[in-house]
């Protein structure tokens, strides 16, 4: 076990330096790392100062040293446009982001597993075929469009709920969050429903076929044989077993979830982490742009490395086949 | 069992066997047997048809700076232009025909993914088949990367490397690429190592062949199916991620109106009630996605063995 968490951590520890080089490179090898870390208005002697302070007239190791030791200190740079360091601001976004992928998620298990359950149970009947048509279109369906069509239909139309932005917050464990309030779940309601969409389609087809396989098992017929009630075998003995995988695939999509926040927060101009790269991006703020790469590859590896932990110690098979291979 | 891979594959022996039960035939039967794949490669057939032949079949260039006049900006579907055209699906903020717009952005739309879908394999399936016969070390230093990168959604991929590239089609293109070749990569290896261990391979081998032959003559023709599969939905793929960075402003230049461009131009008009300049791109969008979906999960029952009566 020691032996497996220790080659994870080398990997992890592998693939951020893998990355940071990735950045320094693009931002200082491909451009021009001045014009890339000075704004366009900074004067001839802020100028100076950034090139000394990067080492600019050094070789490219001695630069690239540079750029981790700031990054391991913390500072990434200011960024342009809020003149505050750009990791300060990417931290302030986090918990927004944070807060809509988790909302998506329960809101995949909520629907998604008793649709899939039902169309597994009742496999040839009409409706089971039209959750299982919906399911594919919920794949096939571009996240960005739907949100748009949401906005259109809820928020223009109808005019239920709002279309933009985060509603008012309180303050719990040291975050700002909206579950509280109700203005706070008005704004959350469409954009996790739309960033859930495509989880809601991947939870519905697992569970189904885990339903379909489940059903044909010896614990459910002896279940059934014992006389139990359906209602029982079927949230009891079914749910159980077929909860596992859900669960464990619906945990490595918590990443994916964040990464697709990216084009959800755009949409409903969602105050975190995903909006601020793209407007970032768009003001050509590179410090921010920077620190968000190397923060999202930090977040992403830690998820990594949990999930495959957590896997290696509900399934000792893999981490027995990665020692000896 | 054993051999139904390669009896579903060699389609040149198609013309050869008038009354026989060729293989290809037999793969083009079970094709179009379900109506609903029938149905998805018709409608593929005409998306790729307008795509080809956009300039041709569009009613006006919408490009055309002398033709499109500002005053019919906006209008709804159905309506008729200032010298009596009729928009069936309205204009766009600029005055624009969105039929005709619609066609041209498919024709980016599909010529980018295709584009990428097309170098991604070659990539993917090359290193997948190195991994596979190699085997030993060349095989796990290429698994790791490949775990390591899919560790990461695509869209991360593409989204950073755009956020180091900057826009443009080249740029889009080598992004999409490097998002996606590693799902070739292990498509190919998977299937190339249940082919190496086969009695021809070995046979090959005996025969003092070269690598380089025993790979792409030998091997690679047995791994098609599988490739042809992942290749047809992660070009589906491909084009919904093209859109989506195209849409949210980092992917293709407005030079370029993709169908995911058109969508962000109307995202700005949608607010004041006028749907249908997001709407109708999308619904495109959406059919070619669906379209290009449905023929790769028929392809993927027909051309699997194992899923075969």
């Amino acid at each position: 076990m020691t032996v497996f968490i220790i080659r994870r951590l080398m990997q992890s520890v592998v693939v951020v330096l893998l990355m940071s080089f990735l950045v320094f490179g693009g931002v200082n090898l491909v451009g021009d790392p001045v014009e890339m870390m000075v704004s366009d208005e900074a004067d001839q002697e802020e100028r100076e100062r950034v090139i000394r302070s990067m080492g600019l007239d050094k070789p490219w190791y001695a630069q690239y040293g540079y750029f981790v030791i700031n990054a391991l200190e913390g500072d990434l740079g200011k960024s342009f446009v809020y003149g505050e360091p750009a990791l300060q601001i990417i931290v302030h976004h986090i918990p927004a982001t944070f807060e809509l992928a988790l909302t998506a998620l329960v809101m995949a298990i909520v629907i998604g597993i008793p649709l899939g359950v039902y169309a597994g149970l009742k496999n040839e009947t009409k409706a089971a075929k039209v959750i299982m048509a919906g399911s594919i279109l919920g794949f096939s369906l571009p996240t960005f469009w739907v949100g748009l069509m949401f906005i259109m239909v809820f928020a223009v139309m109808l005019g239920w709920l709002p279309s933009t932005g985060r509603g008012e917050t309180v303050p719990f464990l040291g975050m700002q969050v909206s579950f509280f309030t109700m203005d706070g779940l008005r704004h959350l309601l469409l954009p996790a429903l739309n960033l859930a969409l495509f989880k809601i389609s991947l939870v519905i087809r697992l569970s189904r076929a885990g339903t379909r396989e489940a059903v044909h098992q010896d614990y459910i017929k002896f279940a059934r044989a014992k006389g139990l009630s359906t209602r029982r075998v079927i949230f009891v003995h079914l749910m159980k077993n077929i909860l596992i995988p859900v669960v464990t695939v619906l945990g490595l999509e918590f990443g994916a979830l964040i990464a697709f926040s990216v084009v959800t927060e755009t949409v409903f101009a969602w105050p975190g982490m995903g909006k601020l790269i793209i407007d970032s991006i768009q003001n050509l703020d590179r410090p921010v742009i920077v620190a968000y790469l190397m923060i999202i590859v930090i977040i992403f590896v830690i998820i990594n490395l949990v999930v495959d932990v957590l896997y290696s110690i509900l399934d000792p098979r893999v981490r027995l086949q990665d020692v000896k291979g | 069992m054993s051999n139904g891979i390669e009896q579903t594959l060699p389609a040149e022996e198609a013309p050869t066997a008038a009354k026989i039960d060729t293989p290809f035939r037999r793969f083009l039967s079970d094709f179009f047997d379900s109506p609903v794949a029938t149905g998805a490669t018709i409608v593929l057939g005409c998306i790729i048809f307008i795509a080809l032949f956009a300039p041709l079949i569009s009613p006006t260039d919408p490009y055309d700076l002398a033709t499109v006049s500002v005053l019919d900006g906006k209008l709804p579907p159905g309506a008729e232009s200032m010298d009596g055209m009729t928009f069936w699906l309205g204009t766009d903020g600029a005055g624009r025909d969105l039929v005709s717009a619609m066609f041209y952005g498919l024709r980016i739309s599909l010529g980018v993914g295709v584009m990428s879908g097309i170098i991604a394999m070659c990539i993917g399936a090359t290193v997948g088949l190195a991994a596979a016969y190699f085997g030993g070390r060349t095989d796990n230093l290429i698994m790791r990367l490949v775990d390591i990168q899919l560790s990461f959604p695509s869209i991360l991929v593409a989204l950073i490397l755009l956020a180091v590239l900057g826009k443009g089609v080249d740029k889009i293109v080598i992004a999409l690429v490097i998002a996606q070749w590693a799902y070739y990569a292990r498509t190919v290896r998977g299937s190339a190592l249940v082919e190496r261990s086969k009695e021809y391979i070995e046979a090959a081998t005996c025969l003092a062949l070269g690598h380089k032959r025993i790979v792409f003559r030998h091997l690679l023709p047995n791994c098609l199916p599988p490739l042809i599969v992942v290749g047809t939905i992660q070009t589906a793929h491909a084009i919904s991620l093209e859109a989506t960075l195209s849409f949210l402003g980092v992917g293709l230049p407005v030079s370029e109106p993709s169908l995911g461009l058109l969508i962000a131009n109307g995202f700005d008009y949608m607010l004041s009630g006028r749907y249908w300049i997001s709407f109708f791109p999308g619904i495109a969008l959406l059919i070619t996605i669906v379209t290009i979906n449905l023929v790769g999960d028929k392809l993927r029952d027909v051309l699997n063995p194992r899923l075969q009566r």
